[in-house]
């Protein structure tokens, strides 16, 4: 029997209508553990770097994680993997609510989708019965829409959808996956999906999941609600209160948005208004939120409430979570209304929340300074929100200008040229970020931008602090419960770490300290992303139920396989470095490894220069951030050394077998 | 027989629809408690509390598994509550043909909570226990009630019913297959 995972994956070919259903090799769990880092091997194995993103063997993975549909509360994300149309690297992104336990339940790890279909389809995995279905009459449908018509056709309304809209339908590079609450946005997985001819998965299941050693396991579960019921009545003082306690950031239970409105930058990335937050707006605001909000609302088997319900007068009631509720409102400038209203229509349509604002605002200085002419934007109103919906409209259906915005702004910026990409300044690996831009230099976060796989700091940030605490009592209160420290010495980084002096950014943390802080931080996203456990009860938060020193027993116990910390650690190295191989192998190099030139401003090249070469040789790759053979062949990956050996991805001494013995 | 007054217990599950999140951990612990071993598996569908959900329409309605009901009812309740319409039989806790809630996925056998009965007893009942919303809050209380036991007559009707529905191999082969696993 297997235990916490099903065994099986589930193989379509949308080409030829084939349906498999694939017994896994167990071996592969105890390597890499399951979602994020099995779907790295399988793109590894079965997507060569000559395979585009929008090519029939290109590979759509939905896959849920190793712990999902477990008794573990917040095990719930599906990951979706695949080649990134806008990034041409391999595009991961975790969705939440319920769409994983359904498909674990149904008797699957993984849906692994190839080929393409030449009609729009979607498919109905009910249990062992599994049908490609003709969905022609759901094309330009929204992707909330969707869900329901298909829960209606089937007659099922149990059962689980994701869904794309009509961005996904027409190859948005910035296309999401929608799953009631949650979507799976960043990266264009959703342009893949469509370009498959794929506009839904329709999932129900009825069968039961394992736990190899049930008692103990339980016992970590109740321990873990515990802890929740317990941390959820401490704060951690001296931070924003969206940092201050668990879950995803708690937008659509928090009123006071002065961090995020004073801090980050409004319009297309450009202005930051510190002096925005008053009473005034804080009472417009809840007004606002208070009345378009009905119910605050969670994943899968988890007791936090990081999703709502909204329903604005005059517009079809969705789910909202996150920051979604901002991105619109400050890339119009406009106010939290418009917000709301608009998230409604983005939804439906499908695209991710952080690139659809800026991409729309960058048309707009385009517009304003003259590079965009009056007849591109024809048609256009001349109200500042009716202007957002306008672009939004045009960039979903891939009209006018909006087939041109619809690849993003580095892409855009590229097709359009006279000095356009002068204003795509915000990306990173051509991927559009969060609107921050800063002062000092954080060596801790110029690793993490640079450097991160996912590009998206949220998905790589969390247990270390963003920025020393400003008295030594509260460093020595904050470090008295820090159980989740990997070890010791990373409670006198943050004793020492101070806001001015010697101890401070960027030359403290240390490149050796900042290396390790990048590291941990990091190593727990990578361990939630195999397990299916959502970031928000484990790597986002500070002090979360989830840490090191837990995590090996109860994935020892809820899946049979023994490990330690040191073994979780190998993992977790070695589904990083997996990773890594195939983006390399696919062209990443240094050079690509870059934050935003005006992210900071004030930049320090020599120690950036030295934090990069430090950093790469801490995760055993080359100055090129390339894993080198020895550390490839250290992890069990001698075939993907081999790979790149022969690509000449390595330089002849790296290239090297290790003398026997040299490596454990 | 004659009817005795009598003390006992009555277990209460409150229920506060306004502060369900629609998160099912009350599903997946049920189920996971009522596995044999206990906590050996888990599976939503053999739960005996299911959260009624449509979210668009803001329902949240965790609804008890009750008595088995051999056949569906004749006349059917539709509820408006605050402006919504709850679809025919939401509030129903009986296991019936005329829905597929409160069987057991494999056999199709009835569900029916059993207020985590377990020996030793727990403190609260699991559901209750892992929905730290709130939604679900265990009271207890006590009452005096003419106690009638239920008759060998009334105890085969229902083991007859139950045969007529499911055929008797079904019945044999789950019994068999529960007292195995136990
Ligand atoms: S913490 Fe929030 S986002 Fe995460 S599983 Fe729970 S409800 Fe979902
Ligand atoms: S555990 Fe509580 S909040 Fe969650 S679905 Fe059940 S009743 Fe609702
Ligand atoms: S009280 Fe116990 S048996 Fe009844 S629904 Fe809750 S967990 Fe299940």
């Amino acid at each position: 029997m297997r235990f916490s995972e099903t065994g099986f994956n589930l193989e379509i070919d949308l080409s030829t209508g084939n349906v498999e259903r694939v017994e896994t090799d167990p071996g592969l769990t105890e390597l890499h553990l399951g979602g994020l880092g099995t779907n790295a091997r399988l793109l590894w194995d079965r997507v060569p770097p000559d395979v585009e993103p929008f090519s029939p063997d290109n590979l759509l993975i939905l896959s849920a994680g190793l712990l999902v549909g477990t008794h573990a509360p917040g095990a719930n994300r599906t990951i979706v993997s695949t080649i990134s149309p806008q990034t041409l690297f391999m595009a991961y992104s975790m969705m939440g609510g319920f769409f994983a336990p359904e498909l674990k339940h149904a008797g699957y790890d993984k849906v692994i989708i190839r080929g393409k279909s030449p009609k729009l389809t979607y498919l109905w995995i009910n249990n062992d019965k599994v049908e490609i279905r003709d969905a022609s009459h759901l094309r330009g449908k929204g992707a909330c829409e969707t869900a329901e018509l298909i829960r209606r056709e089937l007659g099922e309304p149990k059962a689980q959808v994701a869904a794309i809209g009509m961005a996904g339908e027409n190859r948005v590079f910035f296309a999401s996956i929608e799953h009631g609450r949650s979507s799976a946005s960043r990266l264009g997985i959703g342009a893949v999906m469509g370009d498959k001819g794929l506009k839904a998965i329709a999932v129900r299941g009825t069968k039961d999941i394992n736990i190899a050693r049930p008692a103990e396991f339980m016992e970590f579960c109740n321990g873990v609600l515990k802890y929740i019921e317990v941390r959820d009545k401490k704060p951690v003082p001296g931070v924003m209160p969206i940092l201050a306690g668990l879950g995803s950031p708690q937008e659509m239970k928090l009123i006071d948005e002065e961090w995020h409105t004073t801090n980050f930058m409004w319009g297309n990335s450009r202005t930051r208004r510190r002096d925005f937050w008053t009473k005034e707006i804080e009472e417009k605001w809840r007004g606002t939120q208070e009345s378009v909000r009905k119910r605050l609302i969670s994943c899968h088997n988890c007791p936090m409430k990081c999703g709502a319900t909204i329903s604005a007068p005059g517009v079809s009631t969705y789910m909202m979570k996150c920051f979604s509720k901002l991105t619109y409102t400050m890339a119009a400038y406009s106010d939290l209304d418009f917000g709301f209203r608009i998230a409604q229509r983005a939804t439906e349509y499908g695209v991710d929340a952080y690139s659809a604002p800026q991409v729309m605002a960058f048309g707009l200085e385009l517009r304003e300074a003259g590079i965009l002419s009056e007849q591109d934007m024809e048609g256009m109103p001349s109200d500042n929100e009716g202007k957002f919906y306008w672009l939004l409209d045009r960039i979903v259906r891939r009209e006018g200008i909006g087939d041109v915005l619809a690849d993003g702004t580095y892409w855009a910026a590229k097709r359009i040229g006279k000095g356009a990409d002068a204003y795509a300044h915000n990306n990173i690996k051509k991927h559009e970020q969060l609107p921050l831009k800063l002062g000092m230099l954080n060596p801790v976060y110029f690793l993490m931008y640079s450097t991160g796989e996912k590009s998206n700091i949220t998905q790589i940030e969390g247990q270390f602090p963003q920025a020393p605490f400003a008295t030594k009592e509260e460093r020595e209160d904050f470090v008295k419960d820090w159980i989740h420290v990997p070890h010791e010495r990373f409670k006198q980084y943050l004793l020492d770490w101070e806001f001015r002096g010697e101890r401070s950014n960027p030359y403290y943390p240390t490149v050796e300290m900042s290396c390790e802080i990048v590291d941990w931080q990091e190593m727990m996203h990578y361990i939630d992303d195999a397990l299916g456990m959502c970031a928000g009860l484990s790597s986002f938060p500070l002090k979360p139920p989830y840490h090191v020193h837990n995590y090996p027993q109860i994935i020892s116990a809820a899946a049979g396989i023994d490990i330690d910390e040191a073994a979780l650690t190998k993992i977790t190295r070695r589904n990083r470095t997996l990773v890594r191989a195939v983006n390399n192998r696919r062209g990443l190099t240094r050079d690509d490894e870059r934050p935003p030139e005006d992210h900071w401003k004030k930049r320090f090249p020599e120690l950036e220069a030295k934090l990069l070469d430090e950093y790469y040789k801490f995760k055993g790759w080359n100055k090129r951030g390339i894993p080198t053979r020895e550390s490839l062949c250290g992890l069990g990956l001698d075939d993907v050394a081999e790979d790149l050996a022969k690509r000449g991805m390595l330089t002849p001494e790296e290239g090297v077998p290790p003398p026997q013995g040299s490596v454990g | 027989m004659k009817a005795e007054k009598k003390k006992r217990i009555v277990k209460t599950i409150r229920v506060d629809v306004d502060k369900c999140n629609g998160c099912r951990a009350c599903e997946v612990v049920c189920s996971a408690f009522h596995a044999s071993p206990k906590y050996s598996s888990n599976n939503p569908e053999r739960s005996r509390i299911r959260v009624i959900h449509e979210p668009l329409r803001d329902i949240y309605v965790p609804v008890y598994a009750g008595e088995y009901s051999a056949a569906e009812c004749a006349g059917r309740d539709k509820y408006t509550i605050d402006g919504k319409d709850y679809d025919e039989c939401a509030f129903c806790r009986a296991s019936c043909p005329s829905r597929p809630l409160f069987t057991e996925p494999d056999s199709g056998l009835p569900l029916k909570c059993d207020v985590c009965e377990s020996d030793p007893p727990l403190d609260e009942p699991m559901c209750v226990q892992w929905c730290l919303n709130d939604a679900l809050v265990y009271e207890e209380r006590e009452e005096e009630v003419e106690e009638e036991a239920a008759t060998r007559e009334e105890l085969e009707t229902g083991l007859e019913s139950l045969a007529n529905k499911y055929g008797m191999q079904k019945m044999l082969d789950t019994v068999a297959r529960i007292s195995k696993k136990g």
